[in-house]
């Protein structure tokens, strides 16, 4: 088992969930978070100019059987992608081991892939 | 005087003195909308106390320093809960709430100001003083028929100008006042936790709502509406009838070219147009058309909201940048500065007795002069007030309630659940 985790644009969130829902996986976690970066945003407030180097982003997290993770990669990196610098990164992890909560059963049989 | 057109003029005189009072939640949804969401409760829970504690104390005793008689024309008998010495044709108690409206809002402008690092006990003393004193007293030099109104001939103000100061429903006398004690207050308490680096540069903390800000502004843009053309206290009648209508046009001209003024201001100076100021800029209109919106054409009206819009955007950077008191919804900017600046423009622009018509400088001397002897008023109360509780007692939250927000240390309920 693998976990991916990638950080994606917002903006590419909804293509992404897509394209993932369409693809093996069934189920996966989201959240924004805040990263920083070297990248800067000019903002003014009240006649205060001054930048954010705050960067909102979108972080996925998907667990799938070690077959389905470079699919799973490929269809993250194709609908992310912009060519813009800041497009984002994915990380991959070995899962040791899973449970389903509802039947006690482990391995990655619990992991429900479409195929 | 006729009875039904008495009846009409009361009337009129509530309606406007609920749209003044919806000034309130204006101011309370400004500022809370300009300041972060860890301090809301305190800021909207100060303009709270701003009208109940003005209620309270200037029913029992500031309508009396205000129009009581005695003292000279400089103040008036304290009437304690009394209103049977009030000799006027409008019944006395509508009049009691109009005038308790405009207390209340002269009051509830320094909230904004000393948001987010005042310890509310200190601030209900601040509220309670300025309705019991610092407003009924300049109230009376000038409403109250006291000094700075007199046109009896022999008169201080008509001996010296050959005419009274003049502020038809306040640039001075509400607004100025509650502005220049907004200034000395956030002077007094210094900036907030992280406003200015060590190199004395101004950072930006941004509050946590335009949309409330820009809600609290429309609200208070309706209430003048109350404010100025409820100002005349009459509408029967043909000169009334006109002037309500002419006041109506005069305010809203104003604020819409203080608000497109500093639209473009912001837009030449940041290369985008900003707008937190325009929000600003709108009430630095109405703020300036005030002292002579009665006495101003439309066009002077858009030429004062104009210079106000303008004056605004520099005013603000000068108190941030330079002076570095921190005021974080720009309330000394907005009714301070735009308020004084209104009613010297009155003098210029009033197109009966105005100096640019041709009618000589005595009128524009004598709003020269009442908004300084106003403003030092205001300022002198300020330095005794706040820098006495400063001295006395303290007048800051501890740095620690400071940035993990007043809501929960000082209140102990939080806004934002």
């Amino acid at each position: 088992m693998k976990k991916i985790e990638a950080i994606i644009r917002k903006t590419k969130f909804e293509e992404v969930k897509e394209a993932l829902l369409s693809s093996d996986i069934d189920w996966f976690e989201y959240h924004d978070v805040h990263g920083i970066g070297q990248s800067r945003q000019e903002r003014i407030y009240r006649g205060v100019q001054y930048s954010t180097d705050v960067i909102e982003r979108v972080a996925l997290t998907i667990v799938c059987r070690d077959q389905f993770m470079e699919p799973t990669v490929k269809v993250i990196i194709d609908t992310a992608h912009t060519g813009e610098v800041g497009d984002g990164r994915i990380f991959v992890s070995d899962m040791i081991d899973t449970w389903s909560i509802r039947t006690g059963e482990h391995g990655d049989t619990v992991l429900r892939d479409k195929k | 005087m006729n009875d039904i057109a008495l009846s009409l003029d009361t009337v009129w005189m509530l309606l406007a003195a609920m749209l003044v009072f919806f000034m309130q939640p204006g101011f309370a949804l400004c500022e809370a909308g300009f300041t972060r969401s860890k301090n809301t409760a305190n800021i909207l829970f100060k303009n709270f106390v701003d009208f109940m504690f003005g209620s309270l104390l200037f029913w029992f005793v500031g309508f009396g320093f205000m129009f009581g008689s005695g003292g000279a024309g400089f103040i008036g008998m304290p009437n304690w809960g009394d209103l049977t010495f009030y000799k006027g044709d409008l019944p006395v108690e509508g009049f009691l709430i109009f005038e308790t409206v405009f207390c209340a809002t002269s009051a509830t402008i320094v909230s904004g100001a000393m948001a987010e690092r005042t310890k509310f006990s200190m601030y209900v003393i601040y509220s309670a003083i300025i309705s019991l004193l610092i407003y009924p007293i300049e109230g009376h030099w000038t409403w109250g028929g006291g000094w700075l109104c007199n046109d009896a001939a022999d008169s201080f103000m008509m001996q010296t100008f050959g005419d009274v100061f003049h502020d038809f429903a306040g640039s001075a006398i509400v607004h100025s006042v509650g502005g220049v004690l907004a200034l000395i207050g956030a002077m007094a308490l210094g900036a907030r936790r992280g406003k200015y680096a060590k190199d004395g540069s101004s950072r930006a903390i941004p509050g946590h709502s335009l949309t409330l800000a820009a809600l609290g502004v429309f609200i208070l843009w309706m209430g003048w509406f109350g404010f100025n053309p409820g100002s005349q206290l009459a509408a029967s009648g043909a000169v009334n009838r006109q002037a309500i209508c002419h006041v109506f046009l005069t305010t809203n001209l104003a604020a819409a070219a203080g608000g497109a003024a500093t639209m473009f201001i912001t837009w030449l100076k940041y290369k985008k147009p900003s707008f937190s100021l325009t929000l600003n800029g709108v009430l630095a209109g109405l703020v300036g058309v005030t002292a002579g919106c009665d006495l101003v054409s439309p066009a002077g009206a858009v030429i004062i909201g104009l210079v106000c819009g303008i004056v605004l955007v520099f005013s603000i950077e000068f108190i941030d940048h330079v002076l570095h008191i921190d005021d974080p919804v720009g309330a000394s900017s907005v009714h301070g500065v735009c308020g004084i600046l209104g009613t010297l423009m009155t003098g210029l622009l009033s197109t009966s007795n105005g100096a640019l018509y041709g009618h000589g400088w005595g009128f524009f001397g004598a709003e020269c002069f009442g908004v300084l002897v106003i403003d030092l008023w205001a300022a002198a109360c300020g330095f005794l007030l706040f820098f006495g509780i400063k001295k006395l007692h303290g007048l800051r939250v501890p740095a620690r309630i400071e940035d993990e927000g007043l809501d929960v240390y000082e209140h102990g309920e939080l806004c934002y659940n």
